[in-house]
């Protein structure tokens, strides 16, 4: 199958590759780039184990052609922590234990950092509905709750620090 | 010099809750999951499936798949056969065809594999593979496979009366398997004054990992190894079943089972991918991975359950149970690929007396072949228990229903006493220990029962409701640590498991297991064990498993047996390595070893404080000035055969409000009381128990593999089958009680399956307790939207 030329940034690194006009951003980051902490748990789009940012959004890579990304800014966990510090999603994941098997928790992360920036000051309720896209079979989503507020006022606690 | 209690504190040992050691690679996306690796030549392998459930296969024509650029190989029964290979023994004794060999058992049936350049083109491959198939009768329900005249399944054992578990009775039939005193029960019957009923189905379900199964074979034909990189639970007993069927030498099959997506009894057996896969690297000269998909996982990968069940219970008029019989039909699937020790075609099915000291019991179950995939994996339980315990709590409700008696108070009647323990149970079982009345009535207290039952009646008593309230409690015992070689084996090799310690000359040390971590944080909570047997800091101790090259043979992790068993063999073998330390020590500080006492990192000569030699002393002197007559080093290993199982046991209770117009249900409230003796990490406990009652959530509440009436399997996508997101799923509030093992090194008894077992009968309890006024004993899972509203719009509510 003929190959298309695409250029995008992945994780604030340039990107220029050709790929088949039907490969997944999943596997374009996967086996391409060997950014594998992008998962597949599905390929319905339910599960979310996917998940990384295009644009500032939350997309599941599963579902996007890497062809959809020409110009797109890509974000995937590889990129969540900088300059040696985690993000504090990654932080509150370790601290609050809302990870087992670690399958779903890029996925995860990559969703949290995303729904703390439009809603910095989220409910419990409102936590557990913004993450309704990305499924977890081992922690009972009870910790991972208790991850993300933990982040959420983290980063408030730094955004004031900052002002 | 540091306090006692400062030290013991810094060594993060048992009791800890210690963050977890596995997280550090994982929040970073440093994992390393089967289908992360990438080998150099690597190709990839897809499946043809089989789109009927019962066929003749005519003819197969690779020719246009071949044609495609980029495809190696296409391979089928037919290519198998010369290696004998396209057949495979099942962990149950039966065979497995690997490809379908002339015909097609179920839907979704592995038929053929292509392998190719990467996985596009061996998708286009599998798309251009023609098969012709010439469609047969299928059997869907194993009442109707077992009666005369039924289409027959396995012609291949045509003429086979004997099975590997005894007489089959139907060329259908697989197995009987009994226990208990049938004539003991059967009088008991005869002359009880109070007798119930229930027949009940636990549906067909799949425990659905996040990440399938996979794998990635690499032989190298210089060399003649095997090294495969396989989602396997237990990678010691796949090297030996691999080299039995290739024909290999053990020594030179490596499997490893690298970061584990979850398994949940998803990944024992073995599958037909795994084997092409293995075959087509030999046959190629080239590793060849194999990852499914999530259709693939859950048609065709070991499903749970399927147990069509018919319990009677017998008791006197105030409530004590006298008799308990039990008959099951068992729908196997096409082959019976039972994941369960060797001599228990059914488990531990015979845990089903539950906590209840009942005189007489007997039961039976019968195993069917029908046409649906292949399974029967202990799904987040220990075999076969989830049936057993859902049966036994389903029954003491309805006999409490039938006697107007409450049904906490029917279980308090009837629980083995404290003193009891240890208690042999009418099927011969001899649970360890227990406390199940201390543990009820801090569950009763914590939730103000009394509260509870007078505003569910004050509800039904309401016209205004608009909700019906239920009440579940579950009171269970689960069965597990299989277990002693004398009973447990698989293919022959004893259920023991395994440990290997080194400490280093600095005092740090290296332990190898023979169980493989799928989330349950083995590599913090192993260091745990050894740090407080070994006075060496949790920090400074490493964890390796699932490697057979370098880990100690073990049967794997399933069926909560890691800290039972493989937790047990940590300790010994930490005290084979104490024992050398304590002989170093007394030749450094010239005593009799008897003039030692150990505190918690080093030995101290009695009476003098001032004279000790910690763990980190003797670990430098083990190596450079070991006593006369001692070898140097300090390393031990041990392999540990359980003198018995362990016997977690919980007390839950839920509240749940169901909607009268739409029979939505919510659950208000799950409080969970777990006690599985000593308790290793609290914080790990926890976890595992909000999964387990997640999942257990999921099968009460949504899971089933619907079926129709052509072996279609109705639901084999995320969109259909349920796996609950953070909003459906509920709070959980869990508490604890701590009676250890009597017979385990350090008291503990497993816990990670406790809450999924004992959840399922607690959520049904809850939504029959809600009809019960209505007259309602029982309804079967699961308990979604639709199927509650056609109670109410039966029961004359809605």
């Amino acid at each position: 199958m003929s190959k298309k030329l695409i250029s995008l940034t992945v994780n604030g690194r340039k990107v220029e590759t050709a790929v088949e006009p039907r490969t997944l951003l999943v596997h374009l980051l996967r086996e391409d780039l060997s950014l594998t902490g992008t998962h597949i748990g599905c390929e319905t789009s339910h599960c979310g184990a996917c998940t990384v940012d295009m644009d500032g959004r939350s997309v599941k890579s599963c579902t996007v052609l890497a062809v959809q990304c020409e110009g797109s800014d890509v974000r995937t966990v590889e990129g969540l922590a900088s300059g040696g510090v985690l993000h504090a999603v990654q932080e509150g994941f370790y601290k609050e234990h809302g990870l087992q098997c670690g399958f779903c928790t890029p996925g995860m992360l990559m969703r949290a950092q995303r729904f703390l920036v439009e809603n910095p000051n989220p409910t419990e309720e409102q936590v557990r509905a913004g993450m309704s896209g990305n499924l977890c079979r081992c922690t009972g989503y009870q910790n991972i709750v208790k991850a993300v507020l933990y982040a959420a006022e983290k980063l408030r606690d730094k955004q004031e620090a900052a002002a | 010099m540091n306090a006692p209690a400062e030290r013991a504190t810094a060594l993060a040992g048992i009791g800890e809750s210690r963050l977890r050691k596995e997280d550090a690679r994982f929040i970073q996306g440093k994992g390393n999951y089967v289908d992360d690796l990438k080998l150099p030549g690597m190709l990839h392998m897809d499946i043809v499936r089989a789109p009927v459930a019962h066929a003749r296969i005519k003819k197969i024509n690779k020719a246009a798949a071949l044609a495609i650029p980029g495809v190696h190989a296409v391979l089928t029964a037919e290519d198998l056969k010369p290696l004998k290979l396209h057949w495979m023994p099942t962990l149950a004794g039966d065979v497995q065809a690997v490809l379908a060999d002339e015909k097609v058992h179920f839907q979704m049936q592995e038929v053929a594999v292509v392998v190719a350049d990467d996985r596009y083109i061996a998708a286009d491959a599998v798309e251009a593979v023609e098969v012709e198939y010439e469609e047969l009768p299928a059997v869907v329900d194993p009442f109707a496979a077992l009666q005369p005249g039924a289409p027959v399944l396995r012609e291949d054992l045509a003429g086979k009366s004997e099975g590997a578990h005894g007489k089959r009775t139907h060329p259908n039939h697989i197995f009987t398997w009994e226990a208990g005193d049938k004539a003991a029960a059967d009088a008991a019957f005869a002359s009880a004054p109070v007798k119930v009923r229930q027949k009940m189905l636990y549906p067909r379900v799949h425990p659905c990992p996040l990440e399938t199964c996979g794998c990635v074979a690499s032989f190298d034909p210089v060399r003649g190894e095997l090294t495969t990189w396989m989602t396997s639970q237990a990678p010691h007993v796949v090297r030996t079943v691999v080299s039995m069927l290739s024909g290999l030498p053990e020594s030179k099959v490596r499997i490893i089972s690298p970061d584990i997506g979850g398994g949940f009894g998803n990944k024992v057996p073995i599958y037909p991918g795994y084997v092409c896969a293995i075959v087509a690297s030999i046959v190629l000269g080239r590793p060849v991975k194999w990852v499914e998909d999530r259709v693939e996982n859950i048609s065709s990968t070991g499903f749970a359950r399927d147990y069509h069940m018919d319990g009677e219970l017998a008791a006197t008029a105030d409530g004590r149970i006298v008799g308990l019989r039990v008959n099951v039909v068992a729908d196997h699937g096409a082959f019976d690929a039972c994941a369960d020790p060797s001599k228990f075609p059914a488990g531990l099915f015979h845990v089903c007396s539950g906590s209840y000291d009942i005189a007489a019991a007997y039961c039976r179950v019968d195993g069917v072949y029908t046409n649906k995939a292949p399974g029967g994996v202990a799904y987040r339980c220990s075999f076969r228990v989830t049936e057993a315990v859902y049966l036994v709590e389903r029954m003491v409700d309805v006999l409490a229903q039938q006697l107007k008696m409450d049904k906490a108070e029917i279980r308090r009647k009837n629980f083995i006493r404290k003193e009891q323990f240890p208690y042999r149970s009418p099927f011969g079982l001899e649970y360890d220990s227990g406390n199940y009345h201390a543990a009820l009535d801090k569950v009763l207290a914590a939730v103000d029962y009394k509260a509870l039952r007078a505003e569910q009646a004050a509800k039904r008593a309401d016209p205004k409701s608009t909700t019906l309230m239920g009440i579940g409690l579950c009171t269970f015992t689960e069965i597990v640590g299989a277990g002693p070689s004398k009973m447990c084996d698989i293919l022959g090799v004893g259920m023991f498991d395994s440990c290997e310690i080194r400490v280093h000359p600095t005092g740090s040390a290296l332990a190898r297991m023979g169980t493989i971590t799928q989330g349950q944080g083995h590599q913090t909570t192993y260091a745990q064990i050894i740090a407080t047997e070994l006075g060496i800091p949790s920090e400074e101790i490493q964890i390796e498993e699932g490697d057979t090259s370098t880990a100690p043979y073990g049967l794997g992790t399933y069926g909560s047996r890691s800290t039972p068993v493989a937790g047990a063999a940590i300790a010994m073998a930490a005290r084979k390595i104490h024992a050398k330390a304590r002989k170093i020590a007394a030749h450094l500080l010239e005593v009799g070893e008897a003039d030692l006492d150990w505190e918690i990192d080093r030995f101290k000569v009695r009476g003098d404080d001032q004279r000790f030699k910690t763990m980190k002393d003797i670990s430098w002197a083990a190596y450079h000035q070991a006593p006369p007559g001692l070898e140097p080093g300090l390393e031990a290993v041990h392999y540990y055969d359980p003198p018995n199982f362990t016997f977690p046991f919980g007390i839950y209770l839920a509240v749940l409000d169901i909607d009268k117009l739409t029979g939505e249900t919510s659950v208000r409230r799950f409080y969970a009381l777990d006690d599985c003796g000593t308790r290793i990490n609290p914080m790990i406990i926890e976890g595992q128990i909000h999964g387990g009652l997640t999942e257990g959530f999921a099968v009460a509440m949504g899971q089933q593999m619907p079926f129709d009436a052509q072996g279609n399997l109705l639901g084999n996508t995320l969109m259909d089958y349920f796996l609950p997101t953070a909003v459906e799923t509920p709070k959980w509030e869990t508490d604890y009680t701590v009676t250890p093992s009597p017979h385990h090194p350090i008291g503990a008894k497993g816990v990670a399956e406790s809450p999924h077992v004992g959840s399922i009968p607690c959520f049904t309890n809850a939504v029959v307790d809600a009809f019960s006024h209505l007259g309602i004993t029982h309804m079967d899972m699961p308990h979604t939207s639709w199927r509650v509203w056609k109670q109410l719009q039966q029961s004359g509510v809605a």
